[in-house]
């Protein structure tokens, strides 16, 4: 375990080296401050013009805490994988895997520990981000949704899935085809999460299930409506936006998460084991 | 790195049986059989693609054999716990490089699970052996070529190796840097840890190696000490002369002759002794013989040999 642990504290090494983390706090600031600025002046905005009705200033702060943590799922998806995606097969192809894989180690270790370091970024994100659009919201309108550590945990596990994906794929394929797999993957999963919404919508039930289908290929975006759904209260109705919840992902779905991201890594070490250096 | 039982120390360094391996339909190594013995410093030669970059790559588990088995310091290359005594130089050094020297060999040498205590001294007294310690403090990517491929080395040596593979550790060495190679060799050698390289440089595996061995096309063509190796073949420097200037020598069995003018010929045997055969060969056919002079083969003429006549056979 303390080879795992000095593996993963030599890969955040490598990202803080590599601007990556930099860039990333930079952003994460930057939208902070964005946020902030913008729900004071939509929400004040809004208070002013019309009679304070409670009510109404909660579906406000409620919708724009949405939108907020929306952005953060966001850059959890993209931070995850551009962080992730080249850390083995670049290593790989420069050859500097070579060194540490030829020391008495188990090349399992080395995904793990690479895992891990991926993992305590997203954590870390998540917390900063998803903790500041919370506070931000909570410190104008006093307002403070509901399941709060349930979401955000569920934004942590859609990052730690698609680490774990990035990983495998990064074991056996170039850098480039594995980040396009990963988005186009993606991308099926985002569609079908929106087909899912309008069939609810619709009252299609095959569209639902088309939807609930794709999330198979990538849970990712059906975390992000569960996460949105818990975090709303049980009479909102956000309909078909990319926070509204229809047709809402059941706990079935995130079990099957867990299972998907375990299967991930289980398939990261085997690849990565099988793999010739 | 305690595990240095009497039962470990007597097998043999290196041993692999039919050790092959394919990519795809490139055979890059076909069915090679070794045994090093323990304390040797071996040079692995042959052209480039030869597959002794893969060779090394099986026999530190970093490249899985297509079939046949291999076996370093006692125990099979997929035991990961046996490279805890094994250090490796690879050809395309690579490395964490915003870390200075020091803390380099200080997170190679957690990698080895070396004490804290053991990591710093070990890494200090490398970075003296290999001349870095004015460097230490220094990142890598400051480092020029033969600097770096000195504190790679200095990570070979981290764990007190008892068998340690360095796939090209001249490259990029000036000649100062070559010697400093050549002795550090020297000091492995004499504390008896085998030493499997593989070098262009014929010159200096020559000068460092015990015994070496030819690869060429994925196969062992021809291995053994050294010094045997070089006194087996010859190459004899002949002067003689028909009896009638038209009539051409037969060299029989002796092939090729090179002619060098003025009634000179080179010609290359597999052993001296043959010299006394290609003369009695020479005077049944009336030639008139002024000299006949053996010479040892460098191992650069050897390795030559070896690969040209390959290409022939």
């Amino acid at each position: 375990m303390r080879r795992v642990l000095f593996l993963a504290w030599l890969t955040l090494q490598e990202v803080g080296r590599r601007r990556l983390l930099w860039i990333g706090l930079a952003l994460g600031a930057v939208y902070l401050a964005v946020y902030a600025w913008g729900f004071r002046a939509a929400f004040g905005e809004c208070l002013g013009e019309r009679p304070r009705s409670e009510e109404m200033a909660r579906a406000m702060a409620l919708g724009l805490a949405m939108a907020g943590l929306y952005g953060v799922n966001f850059l959890v998806v993209m931070l995850s994988v551009l962080a992730s995606v080249d850390t083995l097969s670049g290593e790989i192809a420069s050859g500097s895997i070579q060194t540490i894989v030829a020391k008495p180690l188990r090349r399992w270790e080395v995904v793990l520990g690479k895992w891990l370091a991926f993992f305590l970024l997203v954590l870390s994100l998540v917390a900063a981000l998803g903790g500041g659009v919370l506070g931000i919201t909570w410190g104008w309108s006093g307002y403070w949704p509901h399941n709060v550590p349930e979401g955000l945990a569920l934004l942590v596990l859609e990052g730690a899935v698609l680490i774990s994906l990035s990983l495998a794929g990064g074991a056996r394929l170039s850098t480039l085809s594995n980040g396009v797999l990963i988005f186009m993957l993606f991308g099926v999963a985002f569609l079908g999460s929106w087909v899912e919404q309008f069939g609810a919508l619709m009252h299609n039930e095959s569209a639902v299930q088309i939807g609930i289908l794709t999330s198979l290929i990538l849970p990712t975006e059906a975390l992000w409506r569960r996460a949105s759904y818990l975090m709303q209260p049980p009479d909102t109705t956000f309909a078909a936006s990319p926070f509204g919840a229809l047709s809402v992902p059941s706990s079935a779905m995130v079990v099957y998460a867990l299972l998907y991201g375990a299967a991930a890594l289980a398939l990261a070490f085997r690849a990565f084991n099988g793999r010739d250096l | 790195m305690s595990a240095r039982g009497p039962t470990v120390a007597s097998a043999p360094a290196i041993r692999t049986h039919g050790l092959r391996k394919e990519y795809g339909r490139t055979v890059a190594v076909a069915g090679v059989d070794l045994e090093v013995e323990p304390g040797q410093v071996v040079g692995l030669l042959g052209p480039n693609g030869a597959g002794k970059t893969t060779l090394i790559k099986m026999l530190l588990g970093l490249v899985r054999p297509t079939a046949g088995e291999a076996f370093v310091l006692g125990r099979p290359v997929s035991d990961w716990r046996v490279r805890g005594r094994i250090g490796f130089l690879p050809e395309h050094f690579r490395f964490q490089d915003w870390l200075t020297g020091r803390e380099f060999l200080e997170a190679h040498g957690r990698l080895y699970g070396l004490p804290a205590q053991e990591r710093r001294e070990r890494a200090q007294e490398l970075l003296e052996m290999l001349g870095l310690a004015r460097h230490a403090e220094r990142p890598l990517r400051e480092f020029s070529k033969g600097m770096l491929q000195r504190v790679g080395l200095a990570q070979a040596l981290l764990c007190r190796p008892e068998l340690v593979f360095l796939d090209e550790p001249t490259s990029g060495l000036d000649p100062l840097g070559r010697l400093l190679v050549r002795d550090v060799l020297r000091q492995l050698r004499a504390g008896g840890t085998t030493v499997f390289l593989n070098s262009h440089l014929l010159s200096e595996v020559e000068l460092t190696c015990d015994w070496v061995a030819f690869m060429r096309r994925g196969q062992l063509v021809r291995a053994g000490p050294l010094a045997q190796l070089l006194s087996g073949a010859v190459e004899v420097q002949v002067r003689a002369q028909p009896r009638e200037p038209e009539t051409q020598i037969d060299w029989g069995e002796f092939g090729d002759a090179w002619p060098q003018g003025d009634g000179g010929w080179r010609l290359r045997l597999a052993s001296e002794e043959q010299v006394p055969d290609v003369v009695e060969k020479l005077v049944a056919q009336g030639v008139r013989v002024y000299a006949v002079e053996p010479r040892r083969l460098s191992l650069e003429e050897l390795f030559l040999q070896v690969m040209e006549g390959e290409e022939a056979g």
